[in-house]
């Protein structure tokens, strides 16, 4: 059975959107209560390599991507949570599985917002300390001083 | 007794390629934690990227970084061209022959650059010195063929900017010629070093398992025995029309990582040779004009590890979000368990041994934590690191060398 069965398999009806775009590249779109455990289960069971996560803002929410790499096919597995509360956004933290996505987690939170639940150190990363409560760059409707 | 100190490495130094502050906590001579700080260098290009064209982006992400200025441009054209409907469908041949012999000579310059500076912080000047004066006719090479040194803007969506000329081939063939038998002297004079061995064994460990949690990548990762090489894992450019090898090695210590860089070069010149020889007549852009509504992955083999791109494009001339991993970022966070417990005269090449360029060191002090006295400065842990080998050299042979 190959790895996206194997995913399929077990995330169910937990898939709101399979989306193929290439052999390569796989998008599954799942709620943002569903992430931790499909995490736990890519990482942990399935032994992929997390690359990264990207933060979108968009006009219905934050998106969050998090990006998997399962290097013996090379396929890049990404899983997309819509986040809808733009005022508090929040999701739970990956990096209590894993030390690799704490930073990326740390990037996020200051960029764009995102209240990562359960992460171990979040504070600034890339930000000074004293950069202003409720001021994201890379969020699109931020008031320019 | 021994008084805990904090010993603070950072942040900036003209030679470093990117500001990092690394806290040491150190008992005596033993490291028991560390802080790293980043942020000194965060200069928003995911955020400046939104708001150019899609065709002044790779000149953008260029200057990202200075050693492999080819990596980011790369990566983020096969983002793009994924959107397109992958490089393979989109590039002409010779252009993406091109790419991939700029790729590899960046690969070898920029493991030249590292091989200098963990030699001199060992001690090895000479290593220094050669590894520069071997890494000077790649970059003049560069400067003859791209019109630059470093920041070669080569990389464009569909193509890319210059053609190679038919007499600019032979001189890349006699530079590889003269560069071979110097890497083969690199690979006797670092692996068959019983001084080396010894100095750099065991140094620095961060093992398979560490590796997997930290997810780090490139030559520290496969220096700790993690078979992942995204040019053979997800090919693209020609890397599954010749052959090559994927370097690993088991022991994850500083010597290890060293091993994979030197073999690593090698098999680039092998890679550079046959592309030269293969690369066929033709265009060498598809101009391509519009970019369509969508998103994109992709990542090269950047010579510290994966660099990763992600765009997503809404259609217009810019793109809605671009986000930019490079591969340090994965393993300078693993710095935390490499350099615990080990002494700090070790701690100057582990944190090098990462390949971030590791040259804050002279801005390094040791302070007395009660009374901020000065104990030690950057100079004085070099000397530190040094004289350490000189020791094991005098122990091994008696100190005739």
């Amino acid at each position: 059975m190959n790895i996206v069965e194997r995913l399929k398999e077990q995330l169910l009806d937990k898939i709101l959107k399979f989306d193929e775009k290439s052999a390569r590249r796989i998008y599954i779109d799942l709620k943002p209560e569903d992430i931790y455990d499909a995490v736990k289960f890519i990482f942990k069971d399935l032994g992929c390599r997390f690359a990264t996560a990207s933060g979108v803002d968009t006009p219905a929410g934050i998106e969050m991507l998090y990006h998997f790499s399962y290097d013996e096919t090379g396929q890049i597995i990404s899983f997309r949570a819509l986040i809808t509360d733009k005022i508090k956004p929040e999701i739970k933290s990956i990096a209590p599985l894993f030390k690799g996505a704490e930073w990326i987690e740390r990037e996020t939170w200051e960029l764009l917002g995102v209240n990562f639940i359960g992460h171990p150190n979040l504070k600034h990363l890339l930000l000074i300390d004293e950069w202003p409560e409720g001021s994201f760059p890379l969020r699109h409707d931020r008031k320019l001083s | 007794m021994p008084h805990k100190v904090v010993v603070p490495i950072g942040p900036y130094h003209p030679l470093q390629e990117e500001p990092e502050f690394f806290r040491l906590y150190v008992e005596g001579e033993k490291v028991v934690d560390i802080d790293i700080v980043i942020g000194y260098m965060h200069r928003g290009i995911e955020e400046i990227s939104e708001h150019k064209h899609y065709d002044q982006i790779p000149l953008t992400v260029e200057r990202i970084c200075g050693i492999c200025s080819s990596s980011h441009p790369y990566a983020y054209c096969l983002a793009v061209e994924d959107i397109l409907g992958g490089e393979a469908n989109v590039v002409p041949e010779r252009a993406i022959y091109i790419r991939v012999i700029v790729d590899e000579l960046q690969r070898i310059h920029s493991h030249l650059l590292w091989l200098g500076l963990a030699g001199h912080f060992i001690g090895y000047n000479t290593i220094w010195m050669w590894a520069w004066r071997y890494r000077e006719p790649i970059l003049d090479m560069f400067e003859m063929f791209t019109g630059n040194r470093n920041h070669y803007g080569m990389c464009k969506i569909g193509g890319v900017r210059r053609d190679i000329k038919d007499e600019d081939i032979p001189v890349i063939k006699k530079t590889l010629d003269e560069l071979a038998p110097a890497l083969g002297m690199f690979k006797g004079a670092v692996m068959d070093d019983p001084v080396i061995q010894a100095r750099l064994k065991g140094v620095g460990i961060l093992n398979r398992s560490e590796s997997i949690d930290w997810c780090v990548l490139g030559p520290t990762a496969r220096s700790a025995g993690l078979n992942i090489d995204v040019r053979r894992d997800d090919p693209y450019g020609v890397y599954d029309r010749v052959s090559w090898n994927v370097i690993i090695e088991k022991d994850g210590d500083v010597f290890a990582k060293a091993v994979v860089r030197i073999l690593e070069m090698q098999e680039s010149i092998g890679i550079i040779r046959q592309c030269l020889d293969k690369m066929p007549k033709g265009p060498i852009d598809a101009n391509i004009k519009d970019i369509p509504v969508g998103e994109g992955i992709g990542h090269v083999e950047a010579p510290r590890g994966e660099c990763f791109h992600y765009i997503r494009s809404d259609g217009t001339n810019s793109p809605v979000r671009h986000k930019i991993r490079a591969p340090s970022f994965m393993n300078v966070a693993a710095n935390k368990v490499a350099a615990v417990g080990q002494t700090i005269s070790d701690t100057t090449i582990t944190l090098a041994a990462m390949d971030p360029c590791y040259c804050c060191t002279e801005r390094l002090m040791v302070l007395e934590k009660n009374t901020d006295k000065k104990i030690m400065n950057g100079w004085d842990l070099i000397k530190a690191s040094q004289e350490k080998t000189r020791q094991i050299q005098e122990a091994l042979n008696g100190g005739s060398k």
